[in-house]
């Protein structure tokens, strides 16, 4: 039963028609493009290449002609290269670290701040954040966009906001219990590891006062929501957003649960095929491709985020006329390729979330044995469960290895852990381990 | 007439049974049985203390994965086929027996056994009707 009283922070935008949004990305695309093209050296050299003109756009049906914005443009010209806005204008800056090299670094001007103010407010609305909440932020604070993000969010509503930061798990349960939060913002993996550590810590759920949260910074299933919204008795909704575009809050999931309303006013989705990088209808699956078109410090045109998704358009049931992106299916460089065949991390959680008696605690390691790849996945066993026979426990191990082999059509070999014995993430969960050469 | 037995998961590798079994002896709880199943990758580790409700607390607070399994216990004299009778009664009825041990409490001239077995309700009434000493927690 859901204590979520969700609303709609800004209905004169997020219910806009479809072609009074267009006319709106337009507008400000056009605005956007003259300002890097005059602005910001790769940008012009990217368009000169291509012999674009800003002239040369017109509506966001020009969009395509652009070229595409890599992370590795960002990181040639790093630190500062990418700014559109004088280097005095920009207030806050940010870097994600990234699993490789160097830090990509975004620099925001105040305009840019209260962008993403704007939008995190807007998502953390569809929580049902207002003045009267407790939003207890426990995303890293720092060069990571997490934690500000949230924190700016919740504070644009008014609500009383917790910067707790990461780590320190039961620093995090005492507070979240003793000053009553109403809202959790963290990645899924910790609010997880949160929840099942409120037993061991002596405390009981029923002592909390949490209803709801924002959740995000990687990947997560629908299984995980479940679990998620049990051990914590809240609603859980996805949050999502890239430190490039703005933190968390360029898109956010609605009580409906089902796909996040990108905030479209602010940033242009569009799905492209990865190969080819031709765009994609609505509906088909590909990689998610962000413009921005409101903000100064460095907007980005045509961003690849290597994140795969599809995006649907129409009204959805809670009022919103937002284009909604489903769950990232994974990231096109987190996709692992094993004996040819390409895998996610998140096809496997999600099948080891169907079945019974193992936790969402999992480690999945790829070797190369004798030419072959060879995926070994540990799974740690459900604490709850009594495990007295050997076929029983036999019998999820069976499970578990048919469920992956029909998600992935490939068959892995599984070990079944103790319950505590995956080591936990205070940030991004690391789930994957590549040893092939 | 059953007797209650902890059963703990547990992975097969080096110094798993000593966390264990130092989790329960520093906390002064005494084994009365221990039995463990071992496969390739894992073991269950099956065992009565003296105090199965706090064996159980301790554990749990541990982290170890770990239940109550109720059995039955009969208590045979400590002599050849002894076992075998018993045995005998439960294959007759055609019940299946998932698993079985035994061990001798000191000062005694009998042997107890332990097992689970498929269908728990008629294995109890069987052995009952032919006059089998059952075990409960107390005789333990």
């Amino acid at each position: 039963m859901s204590k979520v009283k969700d609303y709609i922070y800004r209905p004169e935008i997020e219910c806009l028609s479809r072609s009074e949004f267009e006319n709106l990305q337009s507008e400000r695309l056009r605005k956007t493009v003259e300002l890097v093209y005059n602005n910001c050296k790769p940008y012009r050299a990217k368009m000169d290449a291509c012999k674009l003109k800003p002239s040369d756009i017109r509506s966001v049906a020009d969009l395509q002609k652009l070229p595409f914005t890599v992370k590795h443009d960002l990181r040639e010209a790093y630190p500062f290269g990418f700014y559109s806005a004088p280097a005095r204008d920009i207030v806050e800056v940010h870097a994600s670290s990234g699993t490789t090299g160097k830090l990509t670094v975004v620099g925001y001007t105040q305009n840019d701040v209260d962008v993403w103010a704007e939008v995190a407010a807007r998502s953390l609305a569809m929580a049902g954040v207002t003045k009267d909440s407790l939003v207890h932020v426990a995303y890293g604070y720092g060069l990571f966009t997490g934690g500000l993000g949230a924190h700016y969010g919740a504070q644009q509503i008014g609500a009383s906001t917790v910067p707790a930061s990461a780590g320190n798990t039961i620093r995090q349960l005492t507070l979240l219990r003793d000053f009553g939060a109403t809202h959790l913002c963290c990645t899924p993996s910790y609010a997880i590891f949160l929840g099942t550590e409120i037993e061991k810590a002596g405390m009981n759920i029923e002592d909390f006062s949490l209803i709801g949260g924002a959740f995000g910074a990687e990947p997560w299933t629908y299984q995980m929501r479940d679990e998620l919204e049990r051990l914590l008795h809240i609603d859980a909704l996805d949050i999502y957003g890239l430190s490039e575009i703005s933190g968390p809050g360029v898109a956010m999931e609605c009580m409906q649960k089902h796909g996040s309303h990108v905030q479209e006013d602010h940033f242009i989705p569009e799905i492209i095929d990865p190969d080819t990088l031709e765009p994609l209808p609505y509906g088909s699956e590909g990689e998610l491709v962000f413009t921005t078109i409101t903000k100064t410090g460095q907007p980005l045109i045509r961003y690849r985020t290597r994140d795969l998704c599809t995006l649907t358009a129409g009204k959805c049931a809670c009022g919103r006329t937002t284009v909604k992106m489903s769950k990232v299916k994974g990231r096109s460089d987190d996709m692992l390729i094993i004996r040819g065949v390409n895998v996610f991390p998140s096809q496997i959680e999600a099948a080891i979330m169907n079945v019974a008696g193992v936790s969402p605690h999992y480690m999945i390691y790829v070797d190369r044995i004798n030419n072959l790849d060879v995926i070994e996945i540990d799974i740690e066993l459900a604490g709850n469960l009594t495990p007295d026979r050997v076929s029983d426990i036999e019998s999820i191990k069976k499970k578990v290895e048919t469920e992956i082999n029909s998600y992935i059509g490939l068959s892995a070999k599984i070990k079944l852990c103790e319950s505590g014995s995956i080591r936990r993430s205070e940030g991004k969960a690391v789930r994957v381990v590549d040893r092939r050469e | 007439m059953l007797v209650k037995q902890l059963s703990v998961f547990m992975e097969n590798r080096p110094g798993r049974l000593y966390k264990l079994t130092h989790a329960l002896g520093k906390e002064g709880i005494d084994f009365v049985t221990l039995s463990i199943a071992d496969t390739k990758d894992f073991g269950i580790v099956r065992f009565i203390a003296r105090d199965n409700e706090r064996a159980y607390e301790i554990l749990k607070n541990e982290g170890f994965t770990v239940g109550i399994t109720e059995l039955i216990g009969v208590e045979v004299d400590d002599k050849p086929n002894a076992l075998a009778e018993v045995i005998a009664l439960i294959e007759a009825a055609n019940i299946n027996i998932e698993y079985l041990y035994s061990f001798v409490l000191t000062n005694h001239n009998s042997a107890k056994i332990l097992m689970r077995v498929e269908d728990t309700d008629r294995a109890l009434k069987i052995l009952t009707e032919k006059g089998i000493k059952l075990l409960s927690e107390k005789i333990l």
